[in-house]
């Protein structure tokens, strides 16, 4: 199989891009297409704002002494960095843009069910961004991601209740969006279309927005308390009056723990469709990966006491949080195993979002590998609060998560668009992308099992070497996630029209033209196959 | 009538009312769901404290107005029958007692804030409020102070959750005056009335963790 070349197909007159003009129409729009390009535009502003504080602290630690940022400026912009990714960027990031693209069109359906709702997300999405913007703007936060009390609540002297109250409102826009899903999903699939022919795409989303739905209320509480505590001495956590900042760390953990495969299950939903389509095969073990997607839903939920096994909770408790974290492994192996066996023999093209899954597979692995590490009692007392955490969960969270999310962007944009990519620019990116990576992330691991605390500005001179390797590479990966902003929309205008199926995948998105119209389908499909009823091809090459 | 009643009823998304009918039950089922989520997380706080400072916490309670709570309970439980009964109204399509129903409502829910009006009101004059001024200086000073946090924040979310209640009934009260209901499209009746059943019972919980801790005398 050839790569994709410009199609015959003329494109359709009227699609959903240009239904109507005029910025009324955009602001105002229930489609759920045109919601997720609202959605792309804010999430790319934040990636992008984030990245900067990166770049910030990757600067900082190029030399050992603390040169370029007093230490109360550095933990304000560790802080920013991981306020503005995780609330901001990587919790919204495939569910809002590519979920609300997608989630209608894969199960035939012409909307969300509730599309007004679906555009409150972005809105509130958007005041709870307003206030983050205001927190950067007025000198930011310092009390780490985490807002842990009593520092929080009491002590500390930045913005905590105005960037407290941004994330607490950003949090209904996910529990709206996952709300959306989960009603979208149950009710409002095609005829035919029985729970195991959906795509896993589907399947992950579902488990993700359980999360959402389940978790987020918690987190919100949580915040909310420390807000109040700040403001009117409401004293929850407050260890004068016998109350204890640990509660806060698990109210805070039972959400935030679940919130990392609210960020990772979508990713695998991505690479599922990708490693079919691209290795043209049927999904090895299909039941399998979807009960898995479900697994590491419920089982994600009983973990997050392994985040605070040196915050003084008791030893047993420990115990059984190590335990039940190493169950979350066999799930999330079981993906992994079944994403190569359907490599195998499979007839394979080296496209862009195929670089991206095959990035995925490997750093994700080399992430859930070192989890089990974290998750194991005696070594995570040696590495905690080290650079070795830092790495680990940017290769979930970065290696897994934004690659899948860049796998997915590339591989749906034709369908978003309507456009070709340039496929060669497609693949130097993504090889940049993953060099750049590894070069910042994998000295990190290195430096936190020498003993490299995080969140301080300096360093012994010994770490030299080690840093100014990860700084360097933190700079291929911005010029990495800088190319595909560039051609991407440079083939908005100049790109070849993609044609309905580009890639000849499967799956009820590609039956519709490229862009789709605003009703998505002209008549409702009727699905009589399973998901990726790929049929191989015989050998030779056309 | 009832054939064009149906087309403006109908969503585009949705293939017929059935399908939206269910959609709708079900998303007010799972939001329900994340509001025992939020509130659940400060029951969780509630009860680790409580068992470990009960006398605290008896103490605190017994500073509290058992009559007015128990008042606003009975205020509370009566407002679930009337939102029921216009809940039935409207399914068979009753305009006028459905409209008489959701008065009611709004009337008992409005009661029930008033009272708890004068509840903080009073809690203010004896400077019963949390920070730095808390008036109390009996035994167990600070940990009475935790229970009287989680007093104002258990109940002020509460009341923040009948205020949001009643502004949904009053979009309902002035739909189902212009005729917007019928016994064949009602669905936004029942959804409200679920939420208005959930906010009561976060009360009846409420009520005994909060006023009843001990035996009053």
């Amino acid at each position: 199989m050839a790569a994709p070349g410009p199609s015959q197909e003329p494109e359709p007159r009227e699609h959903y891009l240009n239904a109507s003009y005029g910025i009324r129409s955009w602001l105002l729009t229930k489609d759920h297409k045109r919601i997720a390009l609202l959605f792309l535009a804010s999430i790319t502003f934040f990636f992008f704002i984030g990245g900067l504080f990166a770049l910030m602290i990757r600067l900082e630690l190029m030399t050992p002494p603390g040169d370029l940022f007093t230490s109360a400026t550095y933990n304000r912009l560790f802080t920013m960095h991981g306020v503005i990714m995780v609330f901001f960027f990587l919790i919204p990031s495939i569910p809002a843009v590519l979920g609300n693209f997608l989630v209608p069109m894969m199960i035939g359906a012409r909307d969300l069910a509730f599309p007004r709702l679906n555009l409150l997300s972005w809105y509130i999405y958007s005041i709870g961004g307003l206030f983050t913007m205001a927190v950067v703007l007025t000198g930011g936060v310092d009390t780490g991601w985490t807002f842990y009390t009593p520092y929080s609540s009491t002590y500390s002297n930045s913005q905590v209740a105005l960037t407290v109250v941004g994330v607490f409102i950003t949090g209904f826009s996910s529990i709206l969006t996952g709300l959306n899903f989960i009603i979208t999903i149950h009710k409002m699939r095609a005829p035919g279309l029985t729970w195991f022919r959906l795509p896993l795409f589907i399947w992950a989303h579902y488990s993700t927005s359980i999360i959402m739905v389940l978790g987020t209320p918690v987190v919100a509480i949580a915040l909310l308390l420390v807000g109040l505590e700040r403001l009117l001495h409401i004293g929850i956590f407050d260890p004068r009056l016998g109350g204890d900042p640990i509660l806060f760390q698990h109210l805070f953990w039972f959400y935030s723990h679940p919130a990392v495969y609210i960020m990772i299950l979508p990713a695998m939903g991505v690479i599922s469709e990708v490693i079919t389509c691209f290795a043209h095969k049927r999904l090895f073990g299909y039941n399998f990966v979807a009960a898995a997607a479900v697994a590491i839903a419920v089982l994600g939920f009983l973990v997050w006491g392994h985040h605070m096994f040196v915050s003084g909770q008791s030893m047993y408790a420990g115990m059984i949080f190590s335990f039940l974290s190493f169950l979350v492994a066999v799930p999330s192996a079981i993906k992994v195993f079944n994403w190569t066996a359907t490599l195998y023999k499979g007839q394979i093209v080296y496209s862009t979002p195929m670089l991206y899954a095959f990035g995925f597979i490997g750093l994700f692995t080399m992430g859930g590998l070192t989890g089990l590490f974290l998750a194991t009692l005696g070594v995570n007392i040696h590495v905690h609060d080290t650079y070795f955490i830092i790495a680990h969960f940017h290769y979930i969270m970065v290696g897994g998560a934004v690659m899948a999310y860049l796998g997915g962007i590339h591989f749906w944009w034709p369908k978003i668009s309507g456009k070709l990519y340039p496929e060669g620019w497609g693949r130097l990116a993504a090889l940049i992308v993953f060099i750049g990576f590894n070069l910042t992330f994998f000295p990190q691991f290195i430096l936190g099992y020498l003993g490299m605390p995080r969140r301080y500005h300096a360093y012994p001179d010994e770490f030299v070497v080690l840093n100014v390797m990860s700084t360097a590479g933190a700079t291929i990966l911005g010029v990495g996630y800088l190319l595909p902003l560039v051609y991407l929309i440079w083939s908005m205008r100049y790109g070849k029209s993609a044609g309905s199926n580009p890639w000849n995948a499967k799956g009820l998105e590609w039956q519709t033209t490229s862009p789709p119209s605003t009703e998505n389908f002209p008549i409702t499909p009727v699905v009589t196959e399973e998901a990726y009823n790929y049929v191989p091809e015989p050998i030779g090459h056309g | 009538m009832a054939e064009s009643a149906t087309a403006t009823a109908l969503a585009h998304q949705f293939d017929d009312l059935e399908q939206q009918r269910e959609a709708g039950y079900l998303g007010m089922w799972t939001f329900l769901v994340t509001e025992i989520l939020f509130f659940g997380g400060i029951f969780t706080g509630y009860t680790a404290y409580r068992a470990l400072y009960p006398e605290a916490f008896a103490i605190g309670s017994h500073h509290l107005d058992y009559w007015l709570g128990t008042i606003n309970t009975a205020v509370l439980i009566l407002s679930s029958l009337t939102m029921a009964l216009a809940v039935h109204a409207s399914q068979l399509g009753r305009r006028r007692s459905l409209i008489g129903f959701l008065a009611a409502t709004m009337t008992l829910g409005t009661a029930f804030l008033v009272v708890k009006w004068f509840e903080y009101a009073h809690k203010f004059e004896i400077g019963w409020i949390p920070g730095p001024d808390f008036a109390y200086r009996g035994p167990h000073a600070p940990q009475v102070e935790l229970f009287v946090s989680f007093y104002f924040a258990l109940t002020g979310m509460h009341a923040l959750h009948m205020v949001v209640g009643l502004g949904i009934l009053a979009v309902l009260l002035v739909q189902a005056r212009r005729g917007r209901f019928s016994s064949e499209y009602h669905s936004p009746v029942v959804v409200s009335g679920l939420y208005w059943h959930f906010v009561d019972i976060v009360w009846i919980f409420l009520y005994p963790l909060l006023y009843l801790i001990g035996a009053h005398h």
